[in-house]
This record gives C-alpha cells, structure tokens and sequence, in this order.
C-alpha cells in the first residue's frame, strides 16, 4: 500500500483533528488554529507537488493519484488557505468563536480531495458528503445571525435531497452495471450501443445531483440565498474550493464512468451550460446584494466551464481546469474586496449601493473591484477573457459552434452587470466611506490576485496550460 | 416468489414519497428531515437488493456508509434546526424567510 501518494490527505486528516482539540480550548486559540491550519494547507501543498503524479489507482482503484486529481487539488487547497486567512479578524469581533472555523475547512478540503481522485461511486459519495457536512456547519456558522442559521438549514435541506438523488443514481448505476468501479461502469456503458434504461436513468440522477453540488441551473436555487446568508469568508469559501472541486469531479464522471454514453449526458450538460450562462446573466439585473450578486455571477461562470465539458474532448478538459483555475482567483480576489465593506465602526456592509462613489472615497478598492468585474465580465485586455476563450475553442473544435455561439451571446448580457458595479464605482455621488481596515496580509492578496487577473497574467498561459494539458490527458 | 423487481418498486415508491415529502410539506423542517432519511433508506434497499441479486458484497459495503453518512447528516442537521429555532422561535418551513428566493 503506497500511502505516500495520499500523504496530502494524510496532513490534513491528522491536523484537522489535532486541531479540533485544541479548539476545544476555547477562543483564545483562533489564531493557533488559524495558522496552524494554513500551515498544514501549505504542506499539504507541497506534498502534492513532491508526490508521483503516476502513482496509479490506489486501495483496489477506489482512488486515484493523477495529474487531473493533483491539479484540483492545489485548486481547492490554496484556496482553502486564502479562505481561512480571509476570516481571520473576521469571527473576533462579534460573540462568535472562531476557533473552529479553520478546523471545518480542513475537514471539507479532506473531502474535496478525495472527490477529485475518486475513481469510484463509493469514493466519490464519501468524499463529497464530507466536504458537505462541513460546508453545512460552515454556512451556519454564525448562530447570533438569523440570516446565517436560515442559509445553513437551507443548504442542508436541499444539499441533503440533492445527495438523495445522487445516490439513488448511484445505486441504479452499481445495480445495472455491477460495480462502483469509474473503469467498470465505462465497460458496462460501452456493452450496448444504446445505454439500458435502468442504466440511463442512473446516469440521469447522478448528474442531477452533481448538478446541484456545482450550482448549475435547474438546480441552482439555494445559491443566492446561501451565498447571501453565509458569513462572507465562508461564501468566499464555498463559492471557490467546494465548487471548483465539484465541477473537477463531474468531469471525471462524465469522461471516465460514462465516457461511452457521452451522446446521452451531453445533451444534459449542454442544456445545463446555457440555462445557467442566461439564467446567471439575467438574474443578476434586480440584485442590490453584492452578495447575490457574486452568487448569480458564480453561476453564470460554471455554465461557462460547463461548455468545455460538453465538447467532451482532451482539449475540453483542458479548457475546464484553466478555467477553474482562474475563476477561483477571480472570485476569491472580488471576495476579499467584498471582506472590506465596513462601515466606519467595522459594521459589514453588503449593499451595492454602499459602493457609490468608491473611486473618490478608496481608489485603490475601487480599483481592485473593477479589475475583477472586469475579469469576471471577460472583456479582452483582462485575464478572466482567456479561460472563457479557452472553452469556446474546445466547443467549436468538437464541432459545437451553435453551442459557442449562443455562449458568447450569454457572455455579452452578463457582461451589463459587472459593467454596472463599475459605473457605481466611478461615475456615482459618493455614499458614506467605509471604515478603514488594517490588513496587510489580505491587501497582499488583492493585490496578486488582480496581478493574476490583469494583462500581466498571460504570461501565465504557457505554464498554467501545460500543467492543464497534462491533468487533462491523465483523463484519457 | 418476490423478485429483484419488487424491491426496486418498493424503493422507487419511498424515494417518490421521500422528494414529495421535501416539496409538498409547508409545515414543520422536522418533516423534511423525516422525509431525507425516507430518501437514503430508499437507497439502501435498492443496494442491498442489487448486492443480494449479483451476489456481490459491495453494495452492502455502500449501505454502511450510507447508513454512517446519514447519521452524521441528521446530527448536523438538527444542530442547524436548534440555531435556527432559537433565533425565529419557530421550525416552520414557511418561516425560513429572511431572504427571497
């Protein structure tokens, strides 16, 4: 047994419950806690990055230690980091404690480790309801908060039915099939020419529930309001991490488990991609929470990663962990500068309203935030456009250029809300200033993270593509 | 003879009753928590019913884990019910309001 190739999982395993106990302690050891739990993410890693790439299928093929898998994992662990440093300062000024909250964030980047080298249903459901069950916790977080306490029970509901129905998938594919194996399913798919309807039927409810774990549109409808409700370091979270490892995970399941079925899931995956591109877009107008707002535009980015899915092909895949990859910087760099909305006695401040003015009040936030709406909209000059080109490419070279087309369309009406926020910033009377927060270590991360998104990040293309390129091709 | 049919349709019946219980309940979140574990015994008898038909093992390894798995959701689920009622006062579903959507 080569326990070397899940050493990554081993660290945050044992620092996460180290760590429990010693949050046990009480508040005082927020910041052991909170360092403490950066530092295993670090090590986690660098252990990825020393580890073989092709150590193969491990534990009789329930995981896998590959290149798609260690790609999304460096996703999912540094922005775990990221979001743990982001709440702290944040959970000490209320009556909260915010010891455990580093603590759940390993335990759910345990989860979506195992989620993204899973190579069996088994596998795949553990490790996605451990990155749930934490996240649940995690939404809930702040229990003096009405508004946190109702997203909490919200996602559980729907978060516990959307696991139902993918395990009701589940246990139609190992029943038709014989096996949890992704290898086993693909040969059980590739022995009729037209998939069983027990069969389909299986592939139907899995990708329901996966859909609802990425947010895609049918099922969608707990976003904003989990995303709205959450404390912001814990959406900052969920709408980075838990979601790129989610996405990462469907993909696998569609290009290994049913890589023979890919005439019956593309359909699905294709109307998925565009409901949420239009529906991300067009929801988005009313909102006045910057919140909801990042939620719908959250959204409206897996539509567009989910393009890259339904051309099925390598350079599809390829296209989906660049995309990832950026997205989560993107929407991690908006989430800090939404951190700084305070008001002058520290007060969180959510409305977009509150923004008016901003270039004149904070031109550096200002700034930032511009950069990423920029980015998020896709507008050429800025990072956040080669991902979303990426995507089309892999579309139009499988042959689906109605489906890029339709896409881009998506993408130009989205682009009026992200353009909106901007006007407010610029072009708006000046509303109250927001409180001056010191920071240093969060300021340093806006400001890489607009140094990703900006102009400067295509330098970025030739290396970030070939480590893409090689995950992707792990695939096939 | 009761056949791998029957256990099928016994276990499709229950989930339907299980989604239903979620969508058409307006009453009481304590339902809905009733209605998620309907949902995963549903599953569990449809694997231990394949496992028993292929005579494979897995399937009933699966169940394990759902059965484990479920309990830890049910725990951290009445944990957020008992925050949320001591905030609103309240565990009905129609209550769960303070944001639209």
């Amino acid at each position: 047994m080569n326990l070397a190739a899940i050493l990554p999982e081993l660290i945050l395993t044992v620092s996460a419950i180290v760590l429990m106990m010693v949050a046990a302690l009480g508040r005082r050891m927020t910041p052991v806690t909170t360092w403490a739990s950066v530092a295993a993410l670090i090590a986690a890693c660098f252990a990825l990055l020393g580890q073989p790439q092709s150590a193969g299928a491990l534990f009789g093929g329930l995981i896998v230690a590959d290149g798609f898998g260690a790609f999304g994992k460096l996703i999912c662990f540094v922005s775990a980091a990221v979001a743990i440093v982001a709440a702290h300062g944040w959970f000490e000024r209320g009556s909260e404690h915010g010891a455990e909250y580093p603590v759940l964030i390993l335990f759910a980047s345990v989860g979506m480790a195992v989620m993204v080298s899973s190579t069996s249903l088994m596998t795949l459901y553990v490790g996605l309801e451990l990155s749930s069950l934490a996240s649940y916790v995690l939404a809930s977080y702040r229990r003096t908060d009405e508004r946190s306490a109702e997203a909490g029970l919200k996602y559980f509901v729907l978060g516990a039915l959307a696991s139902g129905i993918l395990l009701y998938g589940i246990s139609l594919l190992y029943g038709f099939t014989g096996t949890t194996g992704f290898a086993g399913v693909a040969a059980a798919f590739a022995r009729d020419a037209t998939p069983s309807i027990g069969l389909l039927f299986g592939l139907v409810f899995t990708l329901a529930g996966l859909a609802f774990k990425i947010s895609a549109v049918p099922f969608h409808m707990w976003t904003p309001d989990v995303y709205e409700g959450a404390p912001t370091p814990v959406t900052a979270f969920f709408a980075s991490a838990p979601k790129a490892a989610a996405v990462l995970l469907s993909t696998r399941v569609c290009l290994e488990a049913m890589a023979p079925a890919t005439d019956a899931w593309r359909q699905i995956v294709i109307f998925a991609a565009l409901a949420s591109i239009f529906l991300g877009a067009i929801a988005a107008y009313g909102q006045t929470n910057i919140k909801r707002l990042l939620a719908y535009s959250s959204i409206n980015n897996v539509g567009f990663a989910l393009i890259g899915l339904a051309a099925g092909t390598a350079t599809g895949a390829s296209a989906i962990l660049f995309y990832m990859a950026i997205y989560v910087v993107m929407t991690l760099g908006a989430f800090l500068c939404v951190l700084r909305m305070r008001t002058a006695d520290g007060q969180p401040v959510e409305t977009l309203a509150s923004l008016s003015g901003l270039s004149q009040t904070r031109p550096a936030l200002a700034w930032a935030i511009a950069f990423f709406m920029f980015s998020l909209a896709g507008i050429p000059p800025f990072f956040g456009f080669w991902p979303k080109l990426l995507v089309f490419w892999a579309a139009v070279g499988a042959g689906y250029y109605p489906l890029a087309v339709v896409g881009i369309l998506g993408a130009v009406i989205g682009a009026y809300y992200y353009l909106k926020i901007v006007k407010i910033m610029f072009f708006d009377a000046p509303a109250e200033p927001y409180g001056k927060v010191r920071a240093p270590l969060e300021t340093a991360l806006i400001f890489l993270s607009a140094l990703v998104i900006s102009p400067v990040g295509y330098f970025l293309i030739g290396p970030l593509g070939r480590l893409a390129d090689n995950a992707a091709g792990s695939l096939f | 003879m009761i056949g791998l049919d029957h256990y099928l349709t016994v276990a499709a019946i229950l989930f339907t009753i299980g989604v239903l219980g979620i969508f058409l309940n307006r009453r009481n979140i304590i339902l809905m928590l009733m209605a998620i574990e309907l949902i995963l015994l549903a599953v569990n008898i449809n694997l231990v019913a394949f496992s028993a038909f292929l005579g494979d093992l897995t399937g009933q390894v699966f169940a394990m884990f759902v059965l484990t798995v479920a309990a830890a959701e049910a725990a951290i689920g009445l944990a957020i019910l008992v925050i949320f009622f001591r905030r609103r006062g309240s565990i009905a579903v129609d209550d769960a309001d303070r944001m639209r959507g």
